[in-house]
Parts: structure tokens; C-alpha cells; sequence
């Protein structure tokens, strides 16, 4: 188990860098280069080496990628081009926004799709199992961000039950959480009917199971066997998705800011890449990457240690 | 849910490519009893006859600015309204279809064929070229799809060929693990083995006997990922960072629509349904097929 561990944070760390290599590599590689974009077509050949110092893309690759990653991990990412302010401390301020829309969004989606799928598979062929299995489809079908442009169409002008945009004022939680249900119900949607798909087909794979039969054949209580037996396992191709899920939410959540207009790391870096921005845009994307991969390599683990057959096949 | 594939593809796959006509047959007739995977048929059969015909079926030029009707909601003449310079927004719409169709499917082409080359090549070549491979998917598997698409436009700028681009680089891997895991699996049958033994190189092995066995389920589960590129070009555009205007993409629509939500909803209304259409079009048609030709992945996707 603890060379697993091992080898998987070994894994998440190697990811990290190969992907900020990637990126510097690629930089190097395209025609045209992110100064040019960056100051416009008329910026003089002095400022252009001068922007090029300061971001320290003279040196040669292998040096930047080093310094980059030297940097990042006493975290420094570099500053703003605009503010001046460093890009740590800007992603630091926004991420907690998004973090709690994909908490909300992810929240309520396990809450309602994990039971339903559930019970779909138990009742199997009910009408709740026909209305979840059409509903998913249809809520998988519906890109999040229509979504939540209709749902601020209805629920904000038409209805007005709920503001338009913003998080709300500071401090004052209520207001907070009136502005955060709209967002994270357009996040959420599709993944109630995707969950609930992946729990029934996986609850109906157990059900089949010796261990079940067993567990039948020794007489236990037909609960105990759905939610001690079944259910346990069951659960866990979730765990993987919901770690997978966080970069499609973090990708969601990019156009739910945009459209509500609230803080967020997925509006700062949309904004940043509108004024070329770049430190901010690769900060940024590098710190979603760590994320990222500590959250899958975190289900990985976490999986090994839930799933007795994982662990003995280590 | 593609990395949950990846693990699952049967070792001898059904090849669609290589069905005897009296399969094919058989799965268009079940196709016909089938009211989901039918409807499904008829919204991407819908969705290509738009793309295909879109500068004679339109109604009006789509950039067409025609100030005095500016901002009129749904009428006999303009089915969708029009917007704020008095372009026809049906015929905007169904213009942007192309734009989906050309994106969707030619970047998906191209993606297909790197996954395929890429993931033989992993599966089949020294273990030390497997695990560069490996790593250089997982890394751009690490990256949010959105993030990596802005990265990509911050650096190239925003045109058609970046969204391209971007998706290629983003799916390419997905197909790459499955072919490889499949490409392993069918590396040590008996059938590669006779082959070899018989004194088959490597190149033909893999073009005569894996190609043929791999590219069945993944034709199927690339068809399903055309909508989720299509959104993802709309939703690049709607944020301004996609195709670049006039174009009349989906996306674009939506986002001057959103500008003029409470003036004009009747435009962000008009250009969303195309949107939920085209993915409920091929999922109800992928997952209809998926289960006509390969009964074992239905658990799984």
C-alpha cells in the first residue's frame, strides 16, 4: 500500500511538471510568438525585448521550464502583467468562489442522483426507473451553460426569484447562498442524471454478485443486503468519477461565472486571456492541473484503501 | 467516462466497417423499431441536411444587416426574430450548423486517426515508448478541456483552426488509450501469433489484423464525442474566444442573445435548442447502435 501511495504521488508530481514543459515547449514551438499578441502589431522592437526579459522567455528553455518550476514550488507563479500583484495571491482570492460552486453544483447532484440510481436498480422496470432513465438522458444532453442561460432567463427576468449576477455582498451568507443556487443548479443538472445511470448500472452488476446471493442465502434483511452489501461497492466507480469530475466541473464552471458574472477562477482566467494576460492564464491553468491530479490520485487511494480487491491485487 | 471505457473494451470487438451487408441490414431494421435511436436518426440526419444545405435553405443572408426590422421577436417572416442589427436569426442558426458540423466532425476525423496511430504504436511498440505515451496522455488528460482550450487561445489567438486544435490535442488521447488497451489485449491472440510466426512484420500486423479489430467500438464512441465537441466550440464562441465574427456560430448567437436577454430572450431561446437537439440527436443514435453491436459495453457508457 505505501509503495502505491508512492508511486502514485510520484505520478501526480510528474504530471505537474511535464505539463508546465509542455507548455513552455509549446510556446517555443508555434509560429508567432505571446509577446507579439500581447503588445499588438505596433509595439517597437524595444519593447518587445524588454517584455521578453521580464518575463524571462530570453533564456533557454530547458532554463525557464527549471525556473518556473523552481518558483512554483516556494509559490511563486510569477505577477500579473497589469496589477503587479502576484498570481498566487490572485488565483488564491478567486478559487474558494469556484470551489464552492462546484461543491454546491456536485453537492446536490450526489445528494439527489446516488439514491435514484439506487433505486432505479432495486426497482428495477418501476416508473421511477423509466423517469430517471429518460430524465438523465436528457439532463446529460443539455450543455450547462444553456442551461444556465435558460435558468436565468425563467428564474431571474421572467420570475425574478433569484438575482442575475454576482456572489453576493461579503459577509453576509444568506445573500451569498441566494446568489450561489442558480449556478450550481445549472453545474449540478446534468450530473444528477449521469450519477444516477452510473449507480443503477453499477448497483445492478452487485446484485448479480456471489456475495449478494450469499448474503440472501444467509437470510439478512434485504435492506442491510442493498446498503451493507451492495451499495458499498457499487459506490465506488463514483468515487473515481467524482474526482474525474472535477476538471469537466472546473470546465463548466468557467462559462457558470461568465454568465452570472460571478468571481471565480474560470472568469479570471477568460478575463485574462481577453487582455493577454499570460502569467495569470498559465498560473492559473497550472494550479487546476495540481489540483487536478492530487484529486485523482487522492480517489486512487482513497479507492485502494475502501476496495479489498484493489488492495490485494497491489 | 472515457477513462472508464478504456479499461472495458472487449479484446475482439465487432468491426462496423466489416459487416457483411445482411448485418447491416439487420441493424438499420432494428434501428427502425427502435423510437429512440429512430429519433435520434432523424435529428442528425436533420442537423446534416442543415449543415450541408444551409446557404439554400435559409430564408435570408445570415450577416444580412437590415436595420429597420432590428430587434423583432418571432414572426411568419423571421421564424426566430431578429436581432439587434436585423440579422434573420433562424437563418443565422441554420447557417451555424455548418460551422458545428465542419468543427464537429473534421476535428474528430483527425483526432481518430492520431488516437489510432498513437495508440497502436503504444500498444504494440517497446514498453519504454508505451510509458512516454502514457504519461503525455495523462498529462493532457490533466488539463480542464476549457482550461486547455484558453491556454492554447491565449497563445494562438482565437480563429477556427485553434478550436481545432484544441480539440484534437484534448481527444486524442481519450482514443489513443483505447486503442492501446485494445491493441495489448489482441497483441498475444492466437490468431497475431499464427501471424507472426508465419512472418508478418510488425507494420502489417498491425494495419491487417489490429486496425480492422479495433476500429469498430471506437468509430461508435467517436460518432458520441461529435456533440461535445460541437458545445465546446459553441461555448468557446459564447465567450467571445471562438469562431471570430461575423461567423454565425451557435455560440455567438447565444452570447449576443445573452447580451440582450431581457430585451430579446426570444434569441438565446432560439439558439440553445439547436444545441440540446444536436447532442440528444447523436446520444439517443450512439447509444441505440452501441447496444445493436456490442451488448457489453451497454453496462459501462
Amino acid at each position: 500500500m505505501l509503495a502505491y501511495a508512492l508511486q502514485r504521488i510520484a505520478l501526480a508530481l510528474l504530471i505537474c511538471v511535464v505539463a508546465i514543459t509542455a507548455l513552455i515547449s509549446i510556446i517555443h514551438a508555434i509560429p508567432g510568438d505571446p509577446v507579439t499578441i500581447m503588445l499588438g502589431p505596433r509595439a517597437t522592437p524595444e519593447m518587445r525585448e524588454a517584455k521578453y526579459r521580464e518575463m524571462g522567455m530570453d533564456q533557454p528553455v530547458p532554463v525557464q521550464i527549471l525556473r518556473f518550476l523552481g518558483k512554483a514550488v516556494i509559490g511563486d507563479l510569477g505577477k500579473d502583467m497589469w496589477s503587479k500583484r502576484p498570481v498566487t495571491v490572485v488565483v488564491a482570492e478567486t478559487l474558494p468562489f469556484t470551489l464552492a460552486l462546484i461543491a454546491a453544483g456536485l453537492g446536490w447532484a450526489v445528494v439527489l442522483g446516488i439514491p435514484l440510481g439506487c433505486y432505479s436498480a432495486v426497482r428495477r422496470n418501476s416508473a421511477i426507473d423509466k423517469f430517471t432513465g429518460v430524465i438523465s438522458v436528457g439532463t446529460i444532453s443539455i450543455p450547462s451553460f444553456v442551461v444556465a442561460i435558460y435558468a436565468m432567463l425563467i428564474f431571474a427576468v421572467k420570475l425574478k426569484w433569484f438575482p442575475a449576477i454576482g456572489a453576493g455582498d461579503r459577509g453576509d451568507l444568506a445573500d451569498q447562498l441566494h446568489h450561489l443556487v442558480m449556478p450550481a443548479f445549472a453545474l449540478g443538472l446534468g450530473w444528477v442524471g449521469y450519477l444516477a445511470r452510473i449507480v443503477r448500472a453499477s448497483m445492478l452488476e452487485i446484485m448479480g454478485e456471489h456475495h449478494v446471493r450469499t448474503a440472501r442465502a444467509f437470510g439478512l434483511r434485504e435492506r442491510s443486503i442493498i446498503f451493507r452489501y451492495a451499495l458499498r461497492i457499487a459506490i465506488l466507480p463514483t468515487i473515481t468519477l467524482i474526482s474525474l469530475a472535477f476538471g469537466t466541473l472546473l470546465s463548466s464552471a468557467v462559462f457558470t461565472e461568465y454568465i452570472f458574472a460571478r468571481p471565480g477562477i474560470g472568469k479570471l482566467v477568460v478575463d485574462a486571456v481577453n487582455f493577454r494576460n499570460y502569467p495569470v492564464v498559465m498560473g492559473a491553468v497550472f494550479i487546476t492541473v495540481a489540483l487536478f491530479s492530487l484529486g485523482t490520485m487522492l480517489a486512487d487511494l482513497l479507492i485502494a484503501k475502501l476496495d479489498p480487491r484493489v488492495r490485494s491485487s497491489l | 467516462m472515457s477513462v472508464q471505457a478504456s479499461s472495458v473494451v472487449p479484446p475482439v470487438a465487432v468491426a462496423v466497417g466489416a459487416e457483411s451487408p445482411s448485418t447491416l441490414r439487420n441493424v438499420w431494421r432494428r434501428l427502425l423499431h427502435e423510437r429512440l435511436g429512430l429519433l435520434g436518426l432523424a435529428l442528425v440526419a436533420l442537423l446534416l441536411f442543415t449543415g450541408i444545405f444551409a446557404d439554400w435553405i435559409a430564408p435570408f443572408e445570415p450577416n444580412r444587416i437590415n436595420v429597420p426590422d432590428r430587434m423583432q421577436s418571432s414572426s411568419l417572416t423571421h421564424f426566430a426574430g431578429t436581432d439587434q442589427m436585423g440579422r434573420d436569426i433562424f437563418s443565422r442558426i441554420i447557417k451555424g450548423s455548418q460551422i458545428a458540423l465542419i468543427v464537429g466532425v473534421s476535428s474528430i476525423a483527425i483526432a481518430l486517426v492520431l488516437g489510432l496511430a498513437l495508440g497502436m504504436l503504444a500498444g504494440y511498440g517497446p514498453r519504454w515508448l508505451d510509458n512516454c505515451l502514457l504519461l503525455l496522455f495523462d498529462t493532457i488528460y490533466s488539463f480542464p478541456t476549457v482550461m486547455l482550450a484558453l491556454t492554447v487561445i491565449t497563445l494562438l489567438g482565437v480563429s477556427l483552426k485553434t478550436i481545432m486544435l484544441v480539440v484534437v490535442v484534448s481527444t486524442t488521447p481519450v482514443y489513443a488509450r483505447l486503442v492501446r488497451t485494445s491493441t495489448l489485449s489482441l497483441k498475444n491472440s492466437e490468431f497475431i501469433l499464427a501471424e507472426r510466426s508465419l512472418g508478418a512484420g510488425p507494420v502489417r500486423v498491425m494495419l491487417r489484423h489490429v486496425l480492422p479489430n479495433v476500429v469498430g467500438p471506437l468509430l461508435i464512441i467517436a460518432s458520441m464525442d461529435i456533440p461535445s465537441v460541437i458545445t465546446l466550440e459553441a461555448g468557446l464562441s459564447f465567450l467571445g474566444l471562438g469562431v471570430p465574427p461575423p461567423a454565425a456560430s451557435w455560440g455567438r448567437t447565444l452570447n449576443e442573445g445573452y447580451n440582450l436577454i431581457r430585451d430579446a430572450p426570444w434569441i438565446v431561446v432560439a439558439a440553445g435548442i439547436p444545441l440540446i437537439l444536436t447532442t440528444l440527436g447523436f446520444t439517443f443514435l450512439g447509444e441505440c447502435l452501441r447496444d445493436m453491436l456490442d451488448p457489453k459495453l451497454r453496462r459501462i457508457i
